[in-house]
């Protein structure tokens, strides 16, 4: 591993333990906000949070096909001034986002709370990072396998996303709140989608490297998978806005094509045999343990989609914690779970000592128990909201939430746990991106 | 494989345009929004109001859903000021000029002319969806 890309795997690492350590305060000033208001209140603490668990992904997925194409592209792997570049833009806006955090000066958007004009040079980091991306794409000649296409696809939809979610600050979408609320959250949607691609896409890419079968990759039924999860990034954004009043064919399409996960989550059913086989040969494996752990979190996260994907559901569900089940789920459930396989794969974790690798997979087990009962909370939390405001249509809000507050106590518990599991694997793995030796050399 | 691709994207972006022109389909008359409304909007999002409150449903959860506050019987605009000016044990105080506060109810006004961020029972259909248009 080059030191750029050891200095781009240190930010994301560090960024997962900013998400931890910021997450459990904010649930704390949840819980307590008269003691947190007077040194670091919530409408502070939570945009730290939420941007750095943002920024661990993308810059974590970035990172692993920094690392990747290398070996996807051989012909034209290297060292390249672009790659350089964007690695110190990325990081060093994201260092001033948290300045601006620190500072209390916020741009106030869901995902994006910093003020807009950090966007300019995040937009040229990611620039840089396509074009230290597509030159040697372009130049590497023949069929690609589909974590190509994943990759690819990923990246592209994050730059339109990304403009897209900036729209708002030309007037036009602002003379109406209907049109600005459905286009920003037209771009979030989508933008979880396209890093989705670039994640499911490493993983992709390391199961062939573990299975050595190239056939994974190519082939008509991965193609018609990638195909779906193309459209379900496009046009399944909608779950978020079924309530705001705006053409209702907006709607109808989101939950036609919602409907449509329906044909993944059978396919994991169908495939339930053969995971448990594959379980079973590559179970000494770390970095198959994280992919099946991100396995194991689609399926349960798949189950909540399905069911807020359907307007009459999502009338309890929408507005409760049971849609930040959905975006916890997602984001610590799948997608750290993938990026830690990638990011095991790439510090070579499974050639390290004995002492490591079972400090490892004690801190997997507390994460994925931790991250169980963190997850199971959050749903009682929002079925106990859900029953109360949409149930019993009570119109205080203190009524609302005071029975929602012990089973909030309970998530804010779990999440001490979830921070020491995860938490230690970003150390260790922090350790081993420091002190790294090439043991292939 | 890229013919596919591009073919899907053709739609996609067909169907962003008709997203951004047609998502909201009432007058312009009226709905636009003045320069109170906007400078209420920028204070809302220098405070960074929605990290604890929630405009249809989207935001954080510290604090109540806004989108039809000041169409509550029970909340008046001197109800409203005084919660925005003092702030309470959990709503911290953001030291806000009159003039801001002003301007922050001008937005939520605004906001609720929009529509009710609460579907009723009646509005759903036998398909699971909602019409909200009758």
């Amino acid at each position: 591993m080059q030191k750029f890309n050891r200095v781009i795997v240190f930010g994301a690492l560090s960024l997962l333990l900013a998400t931890l350590i910021f997450g459990v305060l904010s649930s704390w000033a949840f819980l307590y906000p008269e003691t947190y208001n007077k040194f670091l209140p919530f409408y502070q603490l939570r945009p730290f949070h939420v941007s750095a668990s943002l920024f661990w992904i993308v810059t974590g997925a970035s990172a692993s096909i920094l690392y990747y194409k290398n070996d996807a592209f051989p012909e034209v792997a290297g060292n390249h001034l672009s790659t350089r570049l964007f690695i110190f833009t990325w990081l060093g806006t994201i260092i001033a986002i948290f300045i601006c955090y620190g500072l209390k000066i916020f741009g106030g958007r869901e995902y994006w709370e910093f003020p807009p004009v950090l966007c300019i040079p995040l937009l040229a980091g990611w620039l840089l990072f396509m074009a230290s991306y597509f030159v040697p794409l372009l130049k590497t000649a023949g069929q690609k396998p589909m974590y190509v296409w994943m990759w690819t696809t990923g990246i592209f939809f994050f730059l339109v996303t990304f403009l897209e979610q900036n729209l708002w600050q030309l007037p036009w979408f602002r003379e109406s709140y209907l049109r600005e609320v459905t286009v920003q959250w037209k771009a979030n949607g989508s933008m979880v989608g396209a890093w989705n691609q670039m994640i499911y896409g490493t993983s992709l890419y390391l199961m062939v490297k573990i299975s050595g079968d190239e056939t994974i990759a190519r082939g008509k039924t991965a193609f018609f998978f990638y195909m779906l999860g193309l459209t379900n990034l496009m046009f399944n954004w909608g779950h978020h806005l079924y309530n705001v009043p705006a053409a209702s064919w907006i709607r109808d399409t989101s939950y036609i094509i919602s409907m449509t996960e329906w044909v993944f989550f059978i396919r994991m059913i169908q495939g339930f045999k053969k995971t448990l086989e594959d379980r079973r040969k590559y179970r000494h494996l770390i970095t198959y343990r994280f992919i099946i752990a991100g396995e194991f979190w689609v399926f349960m996260n798949l189950l909540l989609t399905l069911a807020m994907s359907v307007p009459a559901v999502n009338r309890y569900t929408h507005g409760t914690h049971i849609t930040v089940a959905h975006a916890m789920g997602a984001t610590i459930g799948i997608n750290s779970m993938l990026l830690l396989a990638s990011f095991t794969y790439m510090l070579g974790i499974e050639r390290k000592s004995e002492l490591t690798k079972k400090a490892v997979g004690i801190s997997y087990w507390v994460t994925q128990y931790s991250l169980g009962v963190f997850w199971l909370c959050l749903i009682v939390a929002g079925v106990i909201k859900a029953y109360g405001s949409t149930v019993r249509n009570l119109s205080s809000f203190q009524e609302i939430m005071q029975p929602v507050m012990p089973a909030i106590t309970a998530f804010s518990v779990s999440g001490i746990f979830l921070m020491s599991g995860l938490g230690a694997i970003a150390v260790i793995y922090l350790y081993h991106t420091v002190y790294y030796k090439d043991e292939m050399k | 494989m890229l013919r596919s691709w591009i073919a899907l994207f053709v739609v996609f972006a067909v169907y962003t345009f008709f997203v951004y022109s047609d998502c909201d389909k009432r007058p312009l008359p009226g709905r636009a929004p003045d320069r109170h409304v906007l400078a209420g909007w920028k204070t809302w999002q220098a405070k960074n109001c929605h990290t604890c409150h929630q405009l249809y449903g989207l935001g954080g959860f510290m604090g109540p859903d806004l989108t039809n506050v000041v169409s509550d019987t029970n909340k008046n605009d001197a109800y409203l000021r005084t919660f925005i000016k003092y702030g309470t044990g959990k709503m911290p105080n953001f030291h806000l000029e009159d003039t801001e506060i002003t301007d922050v109810i001008a937005m939520l006004k605004w906001i609720d002319k929009s529509g009710k961020s609460r579907v009723p029972k009646e509005r759903v259909t036998w398909s699971g969806n909602y019409n909200l248009e009758k």
